[in-house]
């Protein structure tokens, strides 16, 4: 099996996927002759050309408004917005028109397409480059909002998208693009949607998150494990429809709930998780529900992106929190 | 100093005020058959209008947008269309759905409140309407893409407002389809009023047709209430973007002659007189003008027309007010393609509530 870095993995389920299904079509600005800017679409236009794979004008309101006329005649359009920076424009046509197509002509027409971006911080690029906007979209009735957080899961994941007969808003942490490899098959299997995965089992306290953020809290559980405690992880992966179920039972074991995203604080997905744990979940918590978050400011340039970044010492400080409050 | 590009717009009158024809008809409006079917096509569009103001103003039917004065626009055009090309209309184009498939009791439905005005049984491939202003010739474009790359001789047809043409995805739309070449055709109702506002105040562009120029594609004016005119350029446009000749915007010059929808006022904002005036140009009566001097119509076929339209107007209100309401689970019924997990309690929750106010414990 290969060992892919993660543009690498979105990469290859994009050819699959053009590979397998002739109704599958990309488009987006830079993503033919160019490959795209991180070159998740590197070779696919030459590959499957022009005609599939399609640089468009630059104009992302279009870009998602033309999806949405493509996927209702019987395409798949897989659109890319460079930058979730860029995003905000195709906010119009997804909420007004993608997620609610199939609800108003009651099933007779319907928008299968994914709308891919890179998400998130940590790479020290220019303004507007490093936002997190999943809740902006969790709230959006009609949609999936899928993260993927390793190399594997964002093949598998990516596929499942692509087959999934709804809208997915599928977003890419560009930190975890080429931080590390891993085996990925090109099997063509699709991972599951709308459910968490657990990637790590623990007694002591549940840590929530998703995307890149994963990677600090791995580390965290690594250095929570060396002090005897040990944390469950759960990569959410399905944003919207949120799988609490999962999350529910995990936190029934540990009795403990720390959410971290790098999204900024106020409702962001973490006080969805929160209150649902609190709807259904109270009598099993030990101490109050800490969340570990990007703060309620504007993204900082990069010299002090680490510094709004939750960090191993935040996570790890609230995890203690937790127990010093249980005990 | 050189010309770097220059253009002009072209302006299409057939009839005039008084149904005189102002140059040769195309071959088509030779035929009286073909004439009175947009005759007939725009009376029973007029008569629906009237009926859902009427049903409004009682109660009846939620806020309508009416298109009185504009029926030309949706009946040349729609004439021109084929059963598998797909419109995507604004939400003031009864008249060019009506002749797509689209019932009149789908149309009270929609305004009346339910999703199941927009199934549209008979017209599978067109979109519902479209509120977000200007937002659906995206849609358009993206389906002319699918058709073109299918190889299929289909083409996207929409239809925007003046206001429509002040939108950035109208022109991404056009610039978009522009470099596609796709197969797609924008009919902008000129109707001269965006709510409030005039078309003088929407751009100091001299034509709405010129901002075709800008996105590089064809743009051509034509009198919206000369229904031949609207239909000839349609017919030309439809059929250039079937051949691969890529897409065409066609201004249609029309009047908004009632209100913006039934919640609004334009006593408020639009001088009388401007209306009066309008109504000497609006397009029923110009070919009623024109076939009553070919002898190809009459009173009797008038009388007789008007009845049959208020006949199946009537049996259409009937059918739409004997539609029982949408189950409370319809709100979750068609949101995805299956009920996600996540949502099941809601509709649990839902149909619970919907149960109590039923029995009188709400």
């Amino acid at each position: 099996m290969p060992e892919l870095a993660l543009v690498e993995a979105v990469n290859l389920a994009l050819a699959h996927a053009l590979e397998h299904d002739p109704s599958v079509v990309l488009l987006g600005e830079d993503i033919g002759v160019n490959g795209g800017v991180f070159r998740a679409t590197q070779g696919l236009q030459a590959r499957f050309g022009a005609e599939r794979v399609i640089d468009t004008p630059l104009a992302e309101s279009a870009i998602a408004g033309t999806a949405i006329g493509m996927a209702a005649m019987g395409l798949h359009p897989v659109a890319e917005i460079q930058f979730t920076g860029f995003i905000y424009p195709i906010i119009d046509q997804i909420l007004n028109h993608a997620g609610r197509l199939r609800h108003r002509t009651r099933g007779r027409l319907s928008c299968p397409l994914v709308m891919r971006s890179p998400c998130g911080a940590g790479i020290h690029a220019p303004e507007h480059h490093s936002e997190s906007p999943e809740a902006l979209f969790t709230h959006i009735p009609g949609l999936r909002v899928v993260m993927p957080s390793s190399p594997a899961r964002a093949y598998g994941l990516l596929l499942a998208a692509i087959r999934d007969p709804d809208p997915v808003v599928f977003l890419e942490p560009t930190r975890l693009y080429r931080l590390f490899k891993q085996s990925v098959d090109d099997d063509g299997q699709a991972l599951p949607l709308d459910t968490c995965f657990i990637l790590r089992e623990g007694s002591d306290v549940t840590l929530v998150s998703w995307g890149a953020m994963l990677q600090e809290v791995l580390r965290s559980a690594d250095q929570l494990a060396e002090a005897g405690i040990a944390a469950e992880v759960i990569d959410v992966a399905t944003l919207k429809p949120l799988d609490i179920d999962t999350i529910l039972t995990s936190v029934a074991k540990t009795g403990r709930c720390v959410i971290v995203h790098e999204a900024p604080r106020t409702c962001g997905l973490g006080a969805e998780i929160a209150a649902a744990i609190a709807e259904r979940g109270l009598y099993s918590l030990l101490a109050p529900i800490e969340r570990v978050t990007g703060y309620d400011v504007v993204v900082p340039l990069f010299r002090l992106e680490t510094q709004y970044m939750p960090s191993v010492a935040r996570i790890v400080g609230a995890v203690k929190k937790t127990l010093e409050a249980s005990t | 100093m050189t010309t770097a590009a220059s253009f002009q717009i072209e302006y299409t009158q057939f009839l005039d005020l008084d149904g005189v024809p102002t140059q040769p008809l195309p071959d088509f409006a030779k035929d009286t058959e073909t004439l009175t079917a947009f005759y007939r096509a725009m009376v029973l569009t007029r008569a629906f209008d009237g009926k859902a103001v009427a049903l409004q103003r009682t109660g009846k039917l939620g806020t309508f947008a009416s298109s009185v004065g504009q029926e030309a626009v949706g009946v040349g055009l729609a004439h021109a269309m084929r059963p598998e090309d797909a419109l995507f209309p604004s939400y003031r184009d009864h008249a060019a759905q009506l002749l797509r498939g689209v019932t009149m009791t789908e149309s009270l439905l929609y305004w009346g409140g339910d999703e199941r005005g927009s199934c549209f049984a008979a017209a599978p491939h067109d979109f519902p309407n479209c509120v977000p202003i200007g937002t659906q010739v995206c849609h358009a474009a993206g389906a002319a893409y699918a058709f073109r790359l299918r190889g299929e001789a289909r083409a996207g047809v929409t239809i925007v407002g003046d206001g429509g043409t002040s939108k950035g995805d109208f022109y991404e739309a056009m610039n978009m389809a522009g470099v596609w070449q796709a197969p797609l055709v924008i009919v902008v109702n000129n109707n001269r009023w965006a709510i409030s506002v005039p078309r003088e105040r929407q751009t100091v562009a001299q034509t709405l047709a010129q901002k075709a120029i800008a996105a590089g594609i064809e743009g051509r004016q034509v009198d919206g209430n000369d229904v031949i005119a609207v239909h000839d350029a349609a017919r030309a446009a439809l059929a250039k973007a079937r051949a691969g000749g890529g897409p065409t915007l066609i201004e249609a010059l029309s009047y908004r002659l009632g209100d913006h929808t039934t919640a609004d006022d334009a006593t408020r904002y639009r001088d009388p007189e401007l209306v009066s005036t309008a109504w000497q140009a609006e397009p029923i009566v110009r070919l009623r003008k024109y076939l009553l001097s070919l002898d190809a119509w009459d009173k009797p076929r008038e009388e007789a027309l008007i009845q049959a339209c208020q006949r199946s107007v009537e049996d259409a209100v009937q059918a739409y007010l004997a539609v029982p309401p949408p189950d409370v689970s319809s709100m979750f019924d068609h949101l995805y393609a299956s009920l996600p997990h996540a949502l099941a309690e809601q509709l649990t929750s839902a149909r619970q509530f919907a149960d109590r106010q039923e029995n009188g414990h709400a």
